[in-house]
C-alpha cells in the first residue's frame, strides 16, 4: 500500500493505513472503513478508494459502488465548515426549503457545492432527528433549530467573521 | 446421503435434498419458473423478482431461486397472482428499455423479449424516463448500451467469478446503473476482455465490438484476397446458432459454409495451435536446461495474458513469449505464406474466426503489427452465414485449404481446458524421451476449476498445473507466491472451461444454460476429434515439417522468434 500524492498529506495516509490494518479480517469492515476514510480525508477521492479496494483485496468498482449508494459518502471535497440543511416532513413543512435558499444567497453557492476558498459546502439531508427544533441545520456537528431566512443570515455571519 | 425434504409444486409431489432452493426442486418436477437475474454457477441474488412463487408459510410472495424448500411445504407458481406481479415487473422493466429490438442483435434470443411475449406485456405500459446514455465504445471488443440494461447484474456476478472486477452497481433507486469505478470506459478499467460478461447478459446490453462489415467490404474488393481461418472451439459451437444440438462438431460443414461466402481460402487454425505447441514446448525445455524464470505459463490466451499485465506484472518473465495460435496465423501468412505465393501482404486480408472477444484487442497490440485484419467471434460468423442465406445444417462436408489444411488432435484440443497443456506434454515428452509414446494424459483433461499432475520422462520430473477461469489462476499464483505449491508448466484459460466455454460463442436460452453442461458437452466434440486424428502429436503433422523445412528452419530459431514469438509489458491497474 503506497501513499500516493493525489490522496492528501503522509499523516492521512498514515491514518488510513492504520484503520485498514485495525479492520480487515472483520467480516462487512468497508462500511466502517469508508466512514474513517471520509473522517481522515472529509471526502473518498480515487486515491482513497484504491488504497482500500487494494487493501482489503477487492476491486475498486466494489468500493465504488458502495460509496455510490449511500448518501453520507462524498466524492467531492467539503468545506471547512459542512452545512447540512434539513429537508426532512417536518422541516419541509416548517419551510426549509425557503431557509436553504436563503443559506445558498449567504454563502454564494448552490447545495451539493463547496465554496472556492474551501471554506463552506452545503449538502441537504433526511432528518437529524430532532424535528421538535423543525426547520434544522447543523454546521459541522453543531445543531441550530426553529430556524428563519433572517436567523440562518445572523449565524452565517459570526462563522464568516470568525474565519476574517 | 444428505436429508431429503418432502414437498408439493403445483400439486406434484418432489423430494429434493435439504437446502435446495424452491427453483431447483421445481427443476425435478419438471416445473418451469422464469428467471432473469439467475444464472446457474454465476449469479443467484434473489433481485429481478421474475421467480416469485406463493409457498404455504411464507407471508407473500417469495423468490424461487433463494426460497429453501422445507418438509411438507407446497408450492404454487402459477397462480393469478405470480402472473400479475410477474408481467407488472417485465412491464416495469420495459418502461426504461430501449426498445429496437427489430434490429437488435438479442433478437429472438433475448430473455426480456421472450418472458415479454409469453406474459404478453404491453411494452408501454408504464412510461418510464428513458436514460439516453451514449454506448460505451471505448474498447475494441465490447459495446455496452447502457439503455438496453435491465439491473440484473449478471454480467456484475461474472467479472466477480473472473477475480477481475471491473464493473459494478453505481449509485441507487432509479439513478442505479451498471458501470466502472469513477465512471471510467471499460477501456480504462480492469476489463480483461474476455466477455464473459456478454455471454451472461440476458439481453442486447452487453455485446462484442463488431467487425463483420470490414470483413463484407473486404470480401466485395476485387483487389484483396481474403483467407479465413477458424479457431479449434469454433467447429464445436457454430452449429448451437443453426439450432444443431450442443456438442455437434460441424468442422466440415462450417468449411462449407465460409466458402460460400466466397473468400479465397478457408484455412485451419489448428495448424498453428499445433505450431505454437512445437514452439512452447522447445522453449519449456530450454527454460529447464538454461535456468530461465520457471514455472512457465502458457500465453495463448489474450484476456490471461491482459490480466497479468494489469493485476500481477510480477509475473511477466513467466509467461511463455509464445504468441497465440491467431497471431502466429496472422504471421505466416504475411510471411511465410505471401512470400511463397508472390503475394504482397498488403493484399491479402486475413481474418479469423475466433470464440473470443479479447482476441479483437489482441489483433490491436502494437507487438502483432496488424497481422490479423478481423477478428470476429463465432457470433459474428453466424449472422454473416444468416446474412447470406447459408443453411449450415443442410450443407455438405468439405476440407479446409492446403497447405493450413491438416492438424494433429493435439492442435483441436486447444479449444478446452487442459487441451494445450495435452498438446504441449506429447510433444516434451517426446522431445525428452524419443521412445516415449503416450499421447493420452487424462489426469489435466476434465472441467474442474484447477488439475495438477506429475510426469516423470527421461529422467525429468515435471510438475504442472491446469487452471481456467481468472479466479483459479489468482489462486494459482497465489499459491505460487506463498511457496504453497511449485510448478513446471502453468496452462490458464480466462473462461470458465476454456475456448469451447468463451466470450464470444453463441448464446444460449436461459432455460438451456441453467441445465445443460455447455462445458463438457462441447469439450467432448474436440476430444472425440482428436482420438480420431491420425496425428496425435503436434510434431506428428506434416504441416509441421514443411512450414520448418521451408521456413522457420526449427522450434525457437531466430526467424521463429522473429515470426512467432512476443514481448509484454506491465500496464499495472487497480
Amino acid at each position: 500500500m503506497e501513499h500516493c500524492a493525489a490522496c492528501g498529506t503522509p499523516e492521512q495516509a498514515a491514518a488510513l493505513k492504520a484503520v485498514i490494518e485495525q479492520s480487515r479480517s472483520t467480516p462487512g469492515c468497508l462500511m466502517h472503513i469508508l466512514q474513517e476514510a471520509q473522517g481522515i480525508y472529509g471526502f473518498l477521492p480515487i486515491g482513497v478508494q484504491k488504497t482500500i479496494a487494494e487493501g482489503l483485496g477487492i476491486s475498486l468498482s466494489e468500493v465504488y459502488g458502495v460509496v455510490t449508494f449511500y448518501s453520507q459518502f462524498s466524492l467531492k471535497p467539503k468545506g471547512k465548515h459542512r452545512i447540512s440543511m434539513c429537508l426532512g416532513t417536518a422541516c419541509y413543512v416548517k419551510g426549509a426549503d425557503k431557509v436553504l435558499e436563503a443559506i445558498e444567497k449567504e454563502v454564494g453557492i448552490k447545495c451539493g457545492e463547496c465554496t472556492e476558498d474551501g471554506l463552506f459546502s452545503i449538502d441537504s439531508c433526511r432528518c437529524v432527528g430532532a424535528c421538535g427544533l423543525a426547520p434544522v441545520m447543523m454546521v459541522g456537528e453543531e445543531v441550530y433549530g426553529r430556524l428563519t431566512p433572517e436567523k440562518v443570515k445572523t449565524i452565517l455571519e459570526e462563522y464568516k467573521k470568525e474565519e476574517a | 446421503m444428505a436429508n431429503m425434504v418432502n414437498l408439493k409444486i403445483n400439486n406434484i409431489p418432489v423430494s429434493v435434498p435439504e437446502g435446495s432452493t424452491i427453483l431447483e426442486a421445481a427443476r425435478l418436477a419438471h416445473i418451469e419458473i422464469p428467471t432473469l437475474c439467475y444464472l446457474k454457477d454465476v449469479s443467484c441474488v434473489g433481485s429481478c423478482r421474475m421467480c416469485l412463487v406463493e409457498a404455504t408459510g411464507a407471508r407473500g410472495l417469495v423468490a424461487a431461486c433463494v426460497y429453501p424448500v422445507s418438509e411438507g411445504m407446497e408450492v404454487k407458481t402459477n397462480t393469478e397472482k405470480c402472473r400479475k406481479s410477474r408481467k407488472m415487473t417485465l412491464e416495469l422493466m420495459l418502461s426504461k428499455h430501449k426498445k429496437e429490438c427489430l434490429a437488435c442483435e438479442r433478437a429472438g434470443n433475448c430473455e426480456l423479449q421472450r418472458l415479454s411475449t409469453e406474459y404478453g406485456c404491453d411494452p408501454n405500459y408504464f412510461e418510464g424516463e428513458t436514460l439516453d446514455t451514449p454506448l460505451d465504445l471505448s474498447a475494441p471488443y465490447v459495446v455496452r448500451d447502457r439503455d438496453k440494461c435491465i439491473n440484473c447484474n449478471r454480467c456484475v456476478a461474472a467479472c466477480k467469478k473472473q477475480a477481475v472486477g471491473a464493473i459494478g452497481p453505481i449509485g441507487r433507486g432509479y439513478a442505479v446503473h451498471v458501470g466502472s469505478a469513477f465512471e471510467m470506459s471499460l477501456m480504462e478499467s480492469v476489463c480483461v476482455g474476455c466477455g464473459q460478461c456478454i455471454v451472461a447478459c440476458p439481453v442486447g446490453a452487453l455485446k462484442e465490438r463488431t467487425t463483420v462489415d470490414e470483413v463484407w467490404a473486404a470480401l466485395a474488393d476485387p483487389n484483396k484476397k481474403v483467407a479465413f481461418f477458424t479457431a479449434p472451439s469454433v467447429r464445436a459451437t457454430l452449429g448451437e446458432a443453426f439450432d444443431l444440438p450442443v456438442g455437434t462438431n460441424v468442422e466440415g460443414k462450417m468449411v462449407a459454409a465460409i466458402r460460400r461466402l466466397a473468400p479465397d481460402y478457408v484455412f485451419n487454425m489448428d495448424v498453428t495451435a499445433d505450431l505454437t505447441i512445437m514452439e512452447e514446448a522447445s522453449e519449456l525445455l530450454n527454460r529447464i536446461q538454461t535456468g530461465k524464470p520457471m514455472p512457465m505459463f502458457t500465453s495463448c490466451c489474450p484476456a490471461w495474458v491482459k490480466f497479468v499485465e494489469q493485476k500481477h506484472p510480477e509475473m511477466i518473465p513467466h509467461l511463455s513469449t509464445c504468441k497465440s495460435p491467431q497471431e502466429m496465423f496472422g504471421g505466416l501468412l504475411k510471411t511465410y505464406w505471401c512470400e511463397k505465393n508472390g503475394v504482397d501482404p498488403k493484399d491479402l486480408f486475413v481474418v479469423s474466426v475466433i470464440p473470443c472477444t479479447a482476441k479483437k484487442y489482441e489483433c490491436h497490440r502494437p507487438e502483432m503489427n496488424g497481422e490479423v485484419d478481423a477478428a470476429i467471434t463465432t457470433r459474428e460468423l453466424a449472422r454473416m452465414l444468416k446474412t447470406a442465406g447459408i443453411k449450415l445444417a443442410e450443407l455438405p462436408e468439405e476440407e479446409f485449404d492446403n497447405p493450413f489444411a491438416t492438424c494433429s488432435g493435439g492442435g483441436t484440443i486447444f479449444g478446452a481446458t487442459g487441451g494445450v497443456m495435452e498438446a504441449a506434454l506429447r510433444v516434451a515428452a517426446k522431445m525428452l524421451d524419443g521412445k516415449f509414446e503416450v499421447v493420452d494424459f487424462p489426469e489435466v483433461r476434465g472441467t474442474s476449476p484447477i488439475k495438477e499432475a506429475t510426469y516423470n520422462v527421461a529422467g525429468n520430473t515435471v510438475r504442472v498445473a491446469v487452471a481456467s477461469g481468472l479466479a483459479n489462476a489468482e489462486t494459482i499464483i497465489k499459491q505460487l507466491e506463498s511457496g504453497e505449491k511449485q510448478y513446471d508448466f502453468i496452462e490458464i484459460m480466462a473462461c470458465p472451461g476454456g475456448c469451447v466455454n468463451g466470450g464470444g460463442q453463441p448464446t444460449l436460452p436461459d432455460s438451456i444454460r441453467n441445465t445443460a453442461d455447455l462445458k463438457s458437452l462441447r469439450a467432448q466434440a474436440l476430444y472425440t476429434s482428436d482420438k480420431d486424428n491420425k496425428f496425435r502429436r503436434s510434431s506428428d503433422s506434416p504441416v509441421m515439417d514443411l512450414v520448418y523445412n521451408e521456413y522457420f528452419g526449427a522450434p525457437n530459431s531466430h526467424k521463429a522468434h522473429e515470426v512467432l514469438h512476443t514481448s509484454y509489458r506491465e500496464d499495472k491497474r487497480i
